[in-house]
C-alpha cells in the first residue's frame, strides 16, 4: 500500500505552508521538486559535523568527506546500473550537457556532420548542439516526433546516415510526457556508429533507469527534480566515451601535474571533469534523496504517479473548457489550456489566477521552444505530479479550473 | 462620471475591453513609423510597437503580437492615451503611469483608463507585463530625441 500521507510528512514544505495565504499545492514538480527531511539533513550534516573539502587533506575529516562523498558516487551508480568510475558530478542536466556538446564534440566532430535532436527537446539539450554546430561547421538536423509526440526508433532510423556523429534526445519530454523507446533508438543509432545521448531530467525521477539495458553512451539528469538539492547532477558516460572527453573546465582537483613548459596531465575519469570546489553539500544531499526513492521504490512510485495522472487525464477532459495537449503521458505531466467562451487565456493569465487559490503551476513554453510548432499553441499550463501528491490536490485543481474565467484572471490584479 | 480609481467592476471592464478589441492593433507598412519590438525575457509576451511622429506630435501609435491580459490592455489603453500627444504631453503621462505602477502620487486624469492598472503592485510578478510596452515607448522617444539633437546639430 502506497501510504502518501505518511509519505508527506517526510516533507517539511508539505506541512501547512501556505501560497497567497491558501493552503499550498506545489504541482511544478517538473520545475523542481520539493525535499524530504532526509535529504536536509544531509546537506546540515556536511557543514555541522564533516565540513572539509574532498581530494585535498590528509587529516581523518577530510578522509571522511572523501569517504563520504564516494559513496555517493556508488549510490548513483547503482541507482543508474553503471561503474563507479562511470559517475560524474555536475552542477546539474544544463552543465552536464555542455560538457558532452564540448567535452565530445568538439574533438569527435567535423564540417558537415550531422547531430540530431528533436523539437521537443529543452532549451538545455538545444542551444548546446546549436553553438557545437557553429564551432564545428556540423549540422543540427531534427528528428520528426510522430503525431503522439514521441521520438520513433524508426523516425530516428530515417534521419541516420553516415554523416551522424551525435544523436541527443530526451528519454521523458518535460512538456509532453511521454517515454521514448530509448532501448530500441540506441540499436539503430549504433547501427550507423553515432553515438546517443539521453536527457534523462525528467525520467530519474519518476521510472528506473538502467544504463546498461538502455545501451545510451551518455545519460544526464539533475539531482532537485528528484527531490535532492539544487546544483547538482551526473553525468554518466561509457568508460571509454569519458576517457575521449575533454573536460568543460580546468582548474584545481582534476589534474595530477604541470609546469611553466605547459605540460598538464589530468587526474583519470571521471576526476578530471570535477574541477575545483565541487557541490559537495549537494552531491551528499544528492545521495540522500536517491536512499529515500529507492526506499519507496521506484516502481512504486511510477505506479503511483500513473495512477493520479489519469485520475487527473480523466477529470480534466470532463471539463468544457479545458483543452489537454498530451491525454496519453506516460508520467505525471500534464499541458493544458483554459478556454474562455472558446478562446484560450493566456498561460500566464491562468497561473497567476491558481496561484491565488495556492496552487502553484508552471506556465509559458517550459524551456521547450521548439516545440510549439507541434502543439498549435505558444504556451501552455503545466501541472507536473509527483509521488507526494495526492487526489484532493488534483480536485482542488479541478475544482478552480471548472471556474476559471477570463474576469476573474483579470481581477487577481484588481 | 465613474471614476476608476478603488472601482474593480470598472476596471475589470475596462481590461476585458481593450483585451478582447485592443485599439490601433494593426501596424503600418509605412516606412516613416518608428518601431520597437518588446518581449519579455521570462514570459510569451512579445509585441511589436509603432509610432509616427510628426514635428511635436505622436501622429499615430499602433501595436501587434501576443501578450497576456495584462500587457495586451496596457498597450492598447496607452496607444489611445498618446495618439495626438505632443512629445512633452506623451513623457508627463509615462511619467505618471510609472509612478502609479510604483505605488507613487500620480494624476489620475492624466492617466484616464490606465488607472484600471494603479493595484498591478499586488502581484509584483506581473509589473513586467504592465510596463513592457511602456518602456518600449519609451525606447522609441528617447531614440527619437536623439535623432532630433543629432540633426540639429548639423
Amino acid at each position: 500500500m502506497f501510504n502518501v500521507d505518511k509519505i508527506r510528512q517526510d516533507f517539511p514544505m508539505l506541512q501547512g505552508k501556505t501560497n497567497e495565504g491558501k493552503p499550498l499545492i506545489y504541482l511544478d514538480n517538473g520545475a523542481t521538486t520539493l525535499k524530504p527531511n532526509s535529504v536536509i539533513e544531509a546537506v546540515n550534516n556536511y557543514y555541522q559535523n564533516i565540513s572539509s573539502n574532498i581530494n585535498r587533506g590528509d587529516y581523518k575529516l577530510a578522509y571522511l568527506v572523501d569517504q563520504a562523498y564516494e559513496s555517493a558516487r556508488e549510490t548513483v551508480a547503482n541507482f543508474i546500473n553503471c561503474q563507479n568510475k562511470e559517475v560524474v558530478f555536475t552542477y546539474g542536466t544544463t552543465h552536464a550537457l555542455n560538457q558532452i556538446a564540448y567535452g565530445y564534440g568538439l574533438n569527435n566532430l567535423k564540417k558537415d556532420d550531422e547531430i540530431l535532436i528533436t523539437i521537443a527537446e529543452h532549451a538545455s539539450n538545444t542551444l548546446p548542439w546549436y553553438r557545437l554546430a557553429a564551432f564545428t561547421k556540423a549540422k543540427v538536423k531534427f528528428i520528426p516526433l510522430d503525431k503522439k509526440g514521441r521520438i520513433t526508433a524508426k523516425n530516428v532510423k530515417k534521419m541516420l546516415n553516415e554523416k551522424v556523429k551525435i544523436v541527443s534526445i530526451t528519454h521523458v519530454s518535460n512538456v509532453l510526457g511521454c517515454i521514448n523507446d530509448i532501448k530500441e533508438i540506441s540499436k539503430v543509432v549504433h547501427n550507423f556508429n553515432a553515438i546517443l545521448v539521453v536527457d534523462a531530467a525528467q525520467s530519474a525521477p519518476h521510472i528506473k533507469i538502467d544504463v546498461k539495458a538502455l545501451d545510451c553512451d551518455f545519460l544526464v539528469f539533475s539531482g532537485h527534480k528528484m527531490c535532492g538539492p539544487t546544483a547538482v547532477g551526473v553525468m554518466y558516460g561509457k568508460y571509454h566515451l569519458l576517457e575521449n572527453t575533454q573536460p568543460l573546465m580546468l582548474g584545481g582537483g582534476m589534474n595530477t601535474r604541470f609546469d611553466t613548459n605547459f605540460n598538464v596531465s589530468l587526474k583519470d575519469v571521471p576526476y578530471k571533469f570535477e574541477a575545483g570546489t565541487t557541490n559537495i553539500e549537494a552531491v551528499l544531499g544528492l545521495e540522500a534523496a536517491i536512499n529515500y526513492l529507492q526506499k519507496i521504490g521506484l516502481d512504486r512510485i511510477a505506479s503511483y504517479e500513473k495512477q493520479l495522472k489519469d485520475y487527473a487525464i480523466n477529470r480534466l477532459k470532463k471539463l468544457d473548457n479545458v483543452i489537454v495537449y498530451n491525454p496519453e503521458a506516460d508520467i505525471g505531466i500534464i499541458s493544458f489550456n483554459v478556454l474562455d467562451k472558446g478562446k484560450i487565456i493566456f498561460g500566464q493569465d491562468v497561473a497567476s489566477y491558481l496561484s491565488k487559490h495556492g496552487l502553484c503551476l508552471r506556465s509559458g513554453n517550459h524551456c521547450a521552444k521548439n516545440l510549439w510548432q507541434y502543439l498549435n499553441t505558444d504556451s501552455t499550463v503545466r501541472c507536473a505530479l509527483y509521488f507526494y501528491n495526492t487526489k484532493e490536490e488534483v480536485d482542488k485543481l479541478i475544482e478552480v479550473l471548472e471556474t476559471t474565467t477570463l474576469e476573474k484572471c483579470i481581477d487577481v490584479i484588481l | 462620471m465613474h471614476t476608476i480609481k478603488d472601482n474593480p467592476i470598472l476596471k475589470r471592464e475596462i481590461m476585458m475591453d481593450h483585451y478582447e478589441s485592443p485599439r490601433n492593433f494593426q501596424l503600418s507598412n509605412d516606412s516613416f513609423y518608428r518601431q520597437i519590438h518588446v518581449y519579455s525575457q521570462s514570459c510569451q509576451d512579445d509585441i511589436h510597437l509603432q509610432i509616427l511622429i510628426n514635428k511635436d506630435i505622436i501622429e499615430d501609435v499602433r501595436f501587434e503580437g501576443k501578450a497576456c491580459v495584462i500587457a495586451t490592455a496596457a498597450t492598447s489603453i496607452m496607444t489611445e492615451l498618446i495618439k495626438g500627444c505632443s512629445i512633452k504631453q506623451a513623457n508627463e503621462i509615462i511619467e505618471n503611469y510609472f509612478a502609479m505602477i510604483n505605488q507613487k502620487e500620480y494624476d489620475e486624469n492624466l492617466l484616464k483608463e490606465a488607472v484600471a492598472l494603479e493595484t498591478i503592485g499586488k502581484q509584483a510578478n506581473r509589473i513586467s507585463c504592465a510596463t513592457l510596452s511602456w518602456n518600449g515607448l519609451k525606447e522609441l522617444l528617447n531614440e527619437n530625441e536623439k535623432k532630433q539633437s543629432e540633426s540639429n546639430k548639423n
